[in-house]
């Protein structure tokens, strides 16, 4: 009977087919196989040695199963092993577009400020892009005639009082009007604004204004030093360096212009920054007590300060785009790259 | 441009490193671009000791110069070169203009250690023929050997070119305005030039009478000077003039031009035999016209200001003077004016003549009296040293000039409170002495008085901050925080819906543009769906850019085909911005453009090319998105520009809140689709979100197809189906559409799967199919359906 498992297990050796093992299975298990007729024999035994034939065979039934078991398993492993060779693919073939919009470059930017500036307590909000002069210039404390109206060579719609808004500053005007003299404010105003210049590599007659306001009880310039410093750095990495300039602007005093360290040269000086070392990115200032009255605001219980950004500068400037047509052109080659987050 | 040796005039820059200084002062706020040095180094006087000619050549001399510490030999081809003369020497390392540097060299085999200079070689001087001919510099023959040259010919002047804001133009641009800008930062005190003068009997008054007919013309002040010579300019008001870009022309009109520049305060002289004896100030009359001193005639209108003789102009005020009353080398005597115009007249006058002027940029800034007052003086003064002048007395006046003084008070706490920055009483004292600025100090209170010449500041605490902090350095600021509440900002109103949709249509594969608000009069003309008019810009800079647009559509398509020029094939667009019609009425709007393939792989056979249902289907997962689910509909849209075939109003609510489909093809070949959407309908109120749990018994499906005439829509057999199931039905969904053989010409088939089920129990099958047969019946009976392939 040992020599049957043995014969079994030389069947099994060389054996690698499914078909060629059901073969071999019935050779021996089958009704009419070795092993089945063994069984035949139990009756020619006696009792005590039926048992212990009865013992010894099914011993072997269970070892021939267990051979051809694990010969199945390995067949139907190198089977599957082959299978799967089959359906190798080209893994370096690229995947499936899934569409997924990207921001415009600008829209970008601003959405970068909102974030910084929302995570301070900032609302954005929004204002009409006709205007009227009152809100645009009057209010903000350039009356008619104001030689500060013709570097803000202005798209007039009905004579003199009705415009494309040259600046996003009459959002600020309405807010506070809003605010009736009553409320504290924090917003900014992200917009289009509109100004009679030739489109070219450094000037377009639409852009977008980032402005933004602070108005509350006790609000220096140094705060507004400090409130620059976090923009700045949040956009253009932690090791910005910020500085103050004195400037001028008919709605605040003092005035400032906030510039950053040139991050292309690190204040070495090149083209970028005309070998100056500095790039100036916003204008600022405490609003003028003018203003704050003129919105009803008194100039003695309340302070802020309001600034502004331009958003395409300020992309040119971190992305190192030298042609302002560029955000209004949507070439979509170059706007792709823009869906993605910005790095750490 | 402010020449820094001129300034030295009125306070002590001896001392002063002039580029350092230009950082202070640009530090506190006045903006120099640039220094201009005219330095040169290794440039000296020297004597020519020997001059002999060269061995090899008949126009060459061989000198010896004695330059102070040594004597060099150099060869010179100037024909004026000889012994004992005192010549400008340039030794070796010396950088001439043109980055020439010196060096020591041999001409024709002779050693030569430097050169002897023309001015026109140091960029001192035109290079003409005639300065060429004339040779090297001749020095006096005081001047000491070895001293550096251009030292002592005082033309080593150090310039400063400005760049100055607005709001300083009118105190800064002159040099005594400037020399109080530095006196602040430096703490010296101003002096300034001596204006006095002898003045003769005869009165000025009896010889001219003013009349000022307009309130556009506050301040006028007339003196006479007679007897002038006119001559050339005394050397320093010559060199002056000359490095500010002034052409010297003679003594008299030099001088109104110098004290222009010391003052800011531009002065007019008439020849007064011209002028005869009368001076009328008015406005011009329509049409009236004069002959300016660039003989150029020129038309005036009633809003100009005009100088007349009583009869007929003589000078646009603070513009340009006439050519019929000039200074001319003949005038004997000269009427001197000193006067303040209006500044916006002024600046619309220039700019509508086109004619832009030293004098016209100084009114158009504003002037302070108390220098329209110094200026008069200080030119009587020059008339008489440096033309021999005798002036008049009295002088003939207007005075309408507000005189009242800029005068307030405040606390040093303000100013901190402004700056954010800690300064005592004492501080403040400190700095309102730098600028000279006149104050009281009482009970801890300030009470300032603004010097006139400052225009720019009014009387209020932040002026003063402003004044005191740029002194004080704003880098020295610290960067603090507002000390506030803490609260997160959102967005506010639309803005808020425009983010929603905008972020939802990115994450649907739409990439946003940004396009222009100004469109041409042919793009306003297309895609008016809405009975809108537009604004027209009355003065447009081009006509390209002359109408605010209603629809952004064509603006998109502007962009589609800009990329497909540059082999972009899918192009999948939108942008939301604000539109306006005539009567200023805003809206947003949200437009998509989509064309190529939606999804494509390079590839597998994975393609999805754009067609209406895929534009549709964005547009409807973006208003399911926002809450509207079941609350819009589409209807045929008959628009010129939109396929009449493929297109659809879009309707919330019944309402219309934009249009959807193919751009007609007489407008784009292409298959274009579009969507535009009003972002203001969609700002209504939508239910709260709600769970509903999945119902537990399963669901039975059921698919048929009917055949229905070709006009039959989608919308009215469903209609029918939902009718006709009622509750149980919870789906039916379109998975066919056929035409063609086989079921009649005019006709489609179409295949809805039906999803039945109930949410408290099994369905029997007898149940279902009883109800698939009345829904079967019921859309035979309504739309006139034939049941496909049972």
């Amino acid at each position: 009977m040992d020599d049957l498992v043995k014969q079994l297990k030389r069947d099994l050796e060389n054996l690698n087919k499914m078909p060629e093992l059901n073969d071999v299975k019935a050779k021996y298990l089958g009704k009419k196989g070795s092993i089945s007729a063994l069984s035949s024999k139990m009756r020619e035994l006696n009792n005590e040695k039926k048992k212990e034939f009865g013992i010894t065979l099914n011993k072997i039934k269970n070892d021939a199963n267990e051979l051809i078991n694990l010969k199945r398993c390995e067949i139907e492993r190198r089977i599957l092993e082959k299978k799967l060779k089959e359906e190798t693919i080209d893994i370096t073939l690229p995947g499936v577009d899934i569409p997924m919009g990207s921001p415009s470059i600008v829209e970008k930017m601003v959405e970068q400020i909102e974030q910084i500036l929302m995570s301070m307590g900032y609302d954005v909000v929004d204002g009409p892009e006709i205007e009227k002069d009152k809100y645009n210039f009057e209010m903000l404390n350039i009356p008619k005639g104001h030689p500060a109206r013709d570097a803000q060579d202005t798209f007039y719609i009905e004579g003199n009082e009705i415009l494309l808004r040259s600046q996003t500053s009459p959002v600020q005007i309405r807010t506070m009007l809003k605010g009736n003299g009553q409320t504290p404010i924090r917003m900014i105003c992200p917009g289009k604004t509109y100004r009679r210049d030739d489109d070219d590599a450094t000037h377009s007659h639409q852009f977008m204004q980032i402005e933004g306001l602070l108005i509350d009880k006790k609000v220096s310039l140094s705060d507004l030093k400090g409130t620059f410093d976090v923009i700045a750095k949040s956009i253009f990495g932690e090791d910005t360096e910020t500085r103050f300039r004195p400037s001028y602007y008919q709605f605040t005093e003092p005035s400032v212009e906030m510039d950053i360290k040139c991050h292309h040269c690190k204040g070495n000086g090149c083209n970028i920054c005309k070998n100056t070392g500095w790039i100036t990115v916003s204008g600022a200032g405490i609003v003028h007590p003018n203003v704050l009255r003129n919105c009803g605001y008194d100039p003695d219980k309340w302070q802020g300060f309001a600034f502004g950004f331009g958003a395409e500068r300020l992309a040119m400037i971190k992305y190192n785009i030298d042609d302002l047509r560029v955000f209004y052109t949507n070439d979509l080659r170059e706007s792709k790259t823009f869906d993605r987050k910005e790095a750490e | 441009m402010i020449d820094l040796q001129w300034v030295g005039d009125y306070i002590d820059l001896s001392d002063q490193d002039l580029n350092e200084l230009a950082k202070k002062i640009t530090k506190a706020g006045i903006n120099i671009e640039k220094v201009i040095s005219n330095h040169i180094d290794n440039l000296v006087i020297g004597k020519v000791i020997k001059c002999k000619e060269h061995p090899d050549s008949d126009h060459l001399h061989v000198c010896t110069v004695d330059v102070g510490d040594e004597k060099l030999q150099i060869v010179c081809g100037a024909p004026n070169v000889k012994e004992n003369m005192k010549v400008i020497v340039a030794l070796p390392k010396a950088i001439l203009p043109g980055d020439f540097e010196i060096k020591k060299s041999k001409i024709r085999g002779v050693e030569s250690n430097g050169m002897l200079c023309a001015l026109f070689e140091l960029g001192l001087e035109e290079k003409t023929e005639e300065n060429y001919s004339k040779g090297i510099e001749e020095i006096d023959q005081n001047a000491p050997v070895g001293m550096d040259a251009l030292k002592y010919l005082g033309l080593d002047d150090t310039l400063y070119e400005l760049d100055i804001h607005k709001h300083r133009n009118n105190d800064c641009y002159y040099h005594i305005g400037f020399a109080y800008e530095i006196s602040a930062i430096l703490n010296r005190k101003v002096k300034l030039p001596v204006d006095n003068y002898k003045e003769i009997k005869d009165d000025v008054c009896d010889e001219v009478k003013l009349e000022v007919k307009t309130d556009k013309c506050p301040y006028y002040l007339a003196k006479e000077v007679k007897d002038v010579k006119i001559g050339e300019s005394p050397e320093f008001i010559k060199r002056r003039l000359k490095s500010y870009g002034m052409r010297s022309i003679n003594n008299v009109v030099d001088i109104s031009n110098y004290v222009m520049l010391e003052y800011g305060q531009p002065l007019h002289f008439f020849d007064k035999e011209k002028l005869g004896d009368k001076i009328v100030v008015r406005t011009a009359k329509e049409n009236e016209k004069i002959t300016t001193l660039d003989e150029e005639e020129r038309i005036l209108t009633p809003n100009d200001i005009i100088i007349t003789d009583g009869k007929k102009p003589i000078a646009i005020a603070g513009v340009m003077g006439g050519l019929n009353t000039d200074v001319d080398e003949n005038t004997k005597s000269i009427i001197v004016e000193s006067a303040i115009f209006d500044s916006v007249s002024v600046r619309n006058t220039s700019s509508r003549l086109n004619l832009k002027s030293e004098s016209s940029i100084r009114f158009g800034k504003g002037l302070s009296y108390e220098y329209t007052n110094k200026a008069i003086d200080r030119a009587c003064h020059l008339l008489e040293k440096y033309a021999s002048g005798k002036v008049l007395s009295n002088t003939v006046k207007h005075d309408k000039i507000d005189k009242k003084e800029k005068k307030f008070t405040f606390k040093t706490e303000q100013i901190n409170d402004i700056l954010g920055i800690v300064l005592t009483d004492d501080d403040v004292k400190k700095e309102l002495e730098k600028l000279d600025f006149p104050y009281e100090y009482k009970d801890k209170l300030f009470t300032v008085t603004i010097p006139l010449r400052r225009l720019d500041i009014d009387c209020n605490v932040n002026d003063i901050a402003e004044e005191i902090g740029r002194l004080y350095g704003y880098n020295n600021l610290n960067s603090t925080l507002p000390k506030l509440s803490t609260r997160k900002g959102e967005y506010i109103g639309d803005v808020k819906y425009r983010k929603t949709i905008s972020k939802r249509l990115r994450n649907l594969g739409l990439n946003e543009c940004k396009t222009y608000t100004l469109i041409s009069p042919d793009m306003a003309k297309m895609f008016k769906y809405e009975s809108k008019e537009n604004v027209i810009l009355p003065n447009p800079m081009s006509i390209d850019k002359s109408v605010v647009r209603t629809s952004l559509i064509p603006s998109l398509l502007n962009v589609y085909n800009y990329n497909k020029s540059r082999q972009v094939e899918d192009v999948m667009i939108y942008e939301i911005s604000k539109t306006y019609d005539k009567k200023y009425t805003e809206e947003s709007k949200v437009t998509c453009l989509m064309r190529g393939n939606y999804i494509s792989s390079s590839f597998e056979k994975i393609v999805m090319p754009v067609n209406f249902y895929v534009v549709k289907g964005i547009l409807c997962s973006l208003l399911d998105y926002l809450g509207f689910k079941n609350r819009y509909t589409f209807e045929r849209l008959d628009n010129k520009d939109m396929h009449p075939g493929m297109s659809a109003s879009v309707l919330l609510d019944r309402k219309q809140i934009g249009i959807i489909g193919r751009v007609h093809p007489s407008i784009i070949k292409d298959d274009v689709y579009v969507f535009e959407i009003s972002l203001n309908s969609l700002m209504t109120k939508t239910k709260p979100i709600k769970y509903k749990a999945a119902s537990k018994y399963p669901q039975v499906v059921k698919d048929v197809s009917f055949v229905v005439d070709g006009t039959v829509t989608n919308e009215e057999i469903i209609k029918v189906i939902k009718k006709a199931g009622g509750r149980l039905l919870k789906g039916a969904r379109v998975f066919d559409l056929y035409r063609g053989e086989g079921i009649g010409i005019g006709k489609k088939s179409i295949s809805y799967s039906l999803t039945f089920s109930s949410d408290d129990r099994t369905l029997s099958e007898k149940e279902v199919m009883e109800l698939f047969e009345n829904i079967i019946n019921n859309v035979k009976d309504k739309v006139n359906a034939i049941v496909r392939d049972r």
